[in-house]
């Protein structure tokens, strides 16, 4: 009842705020409607961390601790985002940039995001994976176009296209993979569900499931931004509103990187080689240096997060790919502290724009002055993404290093220097941002910087000290896709 | 030569289906694309009937009503209001090289072919061989995506692309479940929508279908 | 079985494909004519303007080279050749063996280089000028001819051409997408090479368009003959070809007098088809402009090769 309900109340929220959306309090049901799928989710958490995995509704769905987790997350960002839109978008209202029937779209669309990507993370069926992640597509991309300006309708288009195209090749890995079940599992209903195709993954056909897996990997690898399949992101971050950003980086990626990896634990289970493995660790040791070396070309100062997302992508997928319990404990860790600490920046960013009027990097200046928390904010949030103990995102990189050393020795260069380049980069562009001459005016809302810090807040404690059914919680999950 | 006369006549429509794949491919105009689009659909939709009348894979029925219903009648007709709407109907586009790209177009069926050939193998139904087309299918629809630089016709390729993997899921696997196929028609039919939707914002912005204006946002 | 049966009904062969030439040319201009609403003409004007020619003294320039007086023999026994090793009428001739489609491709090659010297060989900006297009045009037109004998090739397991008509006709019948395919291409070919319409004007003398045309205008009398007459050999060994690969229904086997009225009406019957059909695409299409001469042979060898990929794929 539970899952039902983590999906029944974004949805039910999508259709709600598609009738409500431009009212004065639509901000605020949008944030109740957030909070209920957390509620649910974290009765859902409890009951699978309780009773184990299980399965709804003829097996339509299904938990896990591994996408339990997932979805704890995403209800959580999704809810601290919706507090923080609040202030944003009646900011964005008052500055005149969006009209009411624009936030009825946001505010639908932001509900409907969520469902979709919910179902992602819930249902067992594969094929249903790929409608709810081509939906979350869909609902996304008026979120980018949402200011019409001739910038945010280039992104929007090459996010739908690059990201259409991409989505289809993973269609047809799926295609591929049913082709291969079909002969285990016999045709019909249950040759696509994921339960069923984990128990029998011994039996299935090694050579279509590899092609499948690299269709897959290529279609959801598009999605979760790996280069060179990138493209779409930094144009799509950079010219959405900013709480989409903040979704898009902490969430969706995370999302499509999950049905990578469950695509993974089916294709290990088939081949018994590190086939599925070294492809995802050479796609994310790519986008980790690749990505590094644009940040320091960047202006945009959500262009740059962005380019830092799919370097933190890098390193999950690399973690993913190297396999075995502490890479895939140090992958979900990870995946945990960029969700929340890049959610936080782009709060703060967000805040920043509307206080400088700017989003390029060489205008703002000097935040802490005008507003002391958005300075620290971002400077701790900046400090909490690069890496830098105490902060939860320097353990799981230790851990993902000290791993590659000891079993992929030759990967360690790579990820070393792309971290220090990408220090380098973000170092040196936040900090004029943050110190100096003022160049910030009040905001006309007081910002939501509750959120900003709970997350550094969460972060930093996971970075000193994790609680012992947290580690558990990983460690059951990490076992799954291990 | 053991096959069954319904098993041919899906090899000739996956032939035609290719076939329009190249047409589509090297049309300059936009409605002539629109209509090889409804009738790569309607060959879609005769092949799944083939399909389903041979094995008795019932729910193949409903998908090739589905076929008819999306992708012969409604998306074509979209696609035609959104062209008189936008009064786009004349465009012709004329940049590109079409020798250039039908030997890229070979490539790509060749690779294609290359990769489903162990595939095909394996599999015991009758159809097998259409998998390379379909994937042949789904390459050439992303090379017309490359390739055009107006905004209609890079539709048309995202739906044919689509096209291709739903010749994939009926003839190379006698379809996927009635659900997964029905969310995949939603998406396809939402996106169609969005996509027109977009098609009067980006004109009210750039005063064409021309995406090259639309490739400003690059890295300095 | 003695060889003479097979001799002779090779013999009856050659000499029909000769004879029948013109007619077949006769036959489609006179189709053209009823297309387009004119009065037609004899079916059998082509004869009559050959022997009008026939009986002309010939005017050759003076700078001509051996060769240029040479070449019209040269083409003409090319493509009586052709015409005499291609199953017409029957399989399994004493000439079959030299039936091999690379052979019979490299024939028509052959024909198309000297036609090509001789056109440069006045010097006359129009000779180059018809040789330099049709150079252009065979460059793009062989290649996809190959192709298209491939895929036939492939589905018979041999390049003889008898041994290929010999499979298609007698067997079960099965749909084959490839050689749908092949044959379309094939269309466009025989369209190509034997300057018909979308590429180029047979009875035109516009030099911004002709091709074949310019490449004769400096023959006359019994060359002209001798040239006009091997392309319209060129013309009925193509179709023969073509009814070879696609339509192979009704042919005898050498020596079996049995089955030779039947081949004889089966072959009136479908080059009759084939030559209203010829007609009415003349009518029906406008020739292109000549850039756009590569654009329809790369869509033929396109086909040619689509059908010989899908060969592959869909052998079951």
């Amino acid at each position: 009842m539970e899952l039902l309900s983590v999906l029944a109340f974004p949805l039910l929220g999508g259709i709600l705020l598609g009738v409500f959306g431009h009212r004065r309090w639509a901000p605020e049901l949008n944030a109740a409607m957030s909070l209920a799928t957390l509620l649910a989710a974290g009765a859902l958490t409890v009951r699978v961390i309780e009773e184990g995995p299980t399965t709804v509704l003829e097996e339509q769905f299904f938990v896990d601790p591994f996408n339990v987790f997932l979805v704890a997350l995403t209800a959580f960002v999704g809810f601290t985002t919706a507090l923080f839109s609040r202030p944003y978008m009646r900011t964005e209202e008052h500055a005149g940039r969006l009209s009411a029937g624009r936030l009825r779209l946001y505010h639908s669309m932001y509900q409907l995001f969520s469902f979709t990507m919910l179902l992602c993370l819930l249902t067992n069926n594969v094929g249903i994976l790929w409608v709810a992640m081509e939906g979350a597509t869909l609902s996304t991309v008026l979120l980018v176009s949402l200011y019409r300006t001739p910038q945010s309708l280039e992104a929007a288009w090459k996010y739908f296209i690059l990201c259409g195209v991409g989505i289809a090749q993973a269609l047809f890995g799926t295609i591929l993979l049913y082709f291969a079940a079909e002969k285990v599992l016999g045709a019909g209903g249950t040759a696509l569900l994921w339960t069923h195709l984990h128990e029998v993954r011994g039996e299935l056909e090694p050579t279509v499931v590899s092609l499948a897996f690299v269709f897959l990997l290529v279609g959801y690898g598009t999605k979760v931004g790996l280069v060179p399949l990138h493209n779409w992101l930094p144009d799509a971050h950079a010219e959405g509103p900013t709480p989409v950003s903040a979704v898009l980086s902490g969430l969706l990626l995370n999302v499509a990187l999950y049905a990578v990896v469950r695509s993974k634990v089916l294709v290990d289970g088939a081949l018994e080689t590190g086939f599925s493995g070294n492809l995802m660790m050479g796609f994310g040791l790519l986008s980790v240096v690749v990505a590094a070396f644009f940040l320091s070309r960047q202006r945009d100062v959500k262009r740059m997060f962005a380019y830092s997302s799919i370097e933190h992508m890098g390193i999950m997928t690399f973690a993913f790919g190297m396999g075995g319990p502490v890479a895939a404990f140090a992958g979900l860790l990870h995946m945990t502290v960029h969700s929340l600490t890049k959610s936080a920046i782009f709060f703060t960013v967000g805040h920043a724009a509307h206080a400088t009027g700017t989003q390029s990097m060489d205008a703002i200046r000097g935040l802490i002055r005008q507003s002391p928390t958005i300075g620290w904010g971002l400077a701790l949030g900046s400090i909490a993404i690069l890496g830098m103990p105490p902060f939860g995102v320097f353990t799981s990189e230790f851990m993902v290093l000290t791993t590659a050393m000891h079993e992929h020795s030759w990967a360690t260069p790579f990820l070393l220097v792309a971290l220090g380049v990408a220090f380098a980069a973000v170092f040196g562009k936040v900090q004029p941002m943050i110190f100096g001459e003022t160049t910030a005016r009040p905001l006309p809302h007081p910002p939501a910087l509750v959120p900003v810090f709970v997350h550094l807040a969460v972060v930093l404690m996971l970075g000193l000290y994790i609680p012992p059914y947290l580690v558990d919680w990983y460690r059951q999950a990490a076992a799954l896709i291990g | 030569m053991g096959t069954s006369l319904a098993g041919q006549m899906v090899n000739l429509l996956a032939a035609f289906l290719l076939l329009v794949a190249f047409a589509m491919l090297s049309q300059r105009r936009v409605l002539s694309l629109v209509r090889l689009f409804a009738w790569q659909g309607a060959a879609l939709a005769a092949s799944t009937l083939l399909v389903a009348y041979s094995t008795g894979q019932n729910h193949l029925y409903y998908s090739a009503a589905l076929a008819v219903a999306l992708k012969v009648i409604l998306i074509p007709w979209v696609l035609h209001r959104l062209i008189d709407r936008l009064d786009v109907r004349w465009d012709i586009e004329t940049p590109i090289n079409i020798p250039t790209t039908m030997l890229v177009g070979i490539a790509l069926v060749i690779f294609a072919f290359a990769l489903a050939t162990p595939i095909s193998e394996m599999s015991s139904t009758i159809t097998r061989g259409t998998l390379g087309i379909a994937l042949a299918c789904v390459l050439l629809s992303f090379l017309m995506m490359i390739v055009r630089r107006k905004a209609i016709p890079q539709v048309i390729g995202f739906l044919a692309m689509e096209n291709g993997l739903f010749f994939a899921a009926t003839s190379a696997t006698h379809g996927m479940p009635l659900v997964v196929e029905l969310g995949v028609a939603l998406d396809v039919l939402v996106g169609t929508f969005i996509f027109g939707i977009f098609f009067f914002h980006i004109r009210e912005q750039f005063d064409s279908l021309d995406i090259r204006h639309m490739e400003k946002l690059k890295e300095d | 079985m003695t060889q003479a049966p097979t001799i002779a009904f090779q013999i009856f062969q050659s000499i029909l494909v000769v004879l029948a030439a013109p007619l077949l040319m006769g036959w489609v201009n006179q189709c053209r004519a009823w297309l387009q609403n004119r009065s037609a003409p004899s079916i059998l004007l082509p004869y009559y303007t050959l022997a009008k020619l026939f009986h002309k003294d010939a005017v050759i320039a003076e700078h001509a080279s051996p060769l240029f007086r040479l070449t019209p023999y040269i083409l003409f026994g090319c493509m009586w050749l052709a015409g005499g090793i291609v199953p017409v009428l029957a399989t399994a001739l004493p000439f079959a063996p030299a039936a091999d489609i690379i052979a019979l491709v490299a024939v028509f090659a052959l024909a198309r280089v000297f036609a090509a010297l001789a056109a440069m060989d006045i010097g006359t900006s129009f000779g180059g000028l018809g040789a330099r297009r049709e150079m252009l045009i065979g460059f793009l037109a062989e290649p996809a001819m190959l192709m298209t004998l491939f895929t036939a090739a492939f589905i018979s397991g041999s390049t003889q051409l008898t041994t290929i008509v010999d499979v298609l006709a007698h067997r079960q019948f099965v749909i084959q997408p490839s050689l749908a395919f092949a044959a379309v291409a094939f269309l466009m070919v025989l369209l190509a090479e034997n300057a018909r319409i979308p590429i180029d004007n047979p009875t035109t003398h516009l030099e911004l368009t002709m091709v074949h045309e310019a490449m004769i205008l400096e023959y006359s009398a019994r060359h002209l003959a001798l040239i006009e007459w091997g392309a319209a050999i060129k013309l009925f060994a193509y179709m023969t070809i073509g009814f070879a690969l696609f339509a192979p229904w009704g042919i005898a086997t050498a020596g079996d007098w049995a089955g030779l009225p039947l081949a004889i009406a089966a072959l009136v019957a479908k080059l009759a088809v084939a030559g209203a059909g010829l007609a009415l695409i003349e009518t029906v299409s406008a020739k292109f402009r000549l850039f756009r001469a590569p654009e329809f042979l790369s869509t033929a060898f396109l086909l040619a090769v689509l059908g010989m990929l899908t060969h592959f794929l869909l052998r079951t």
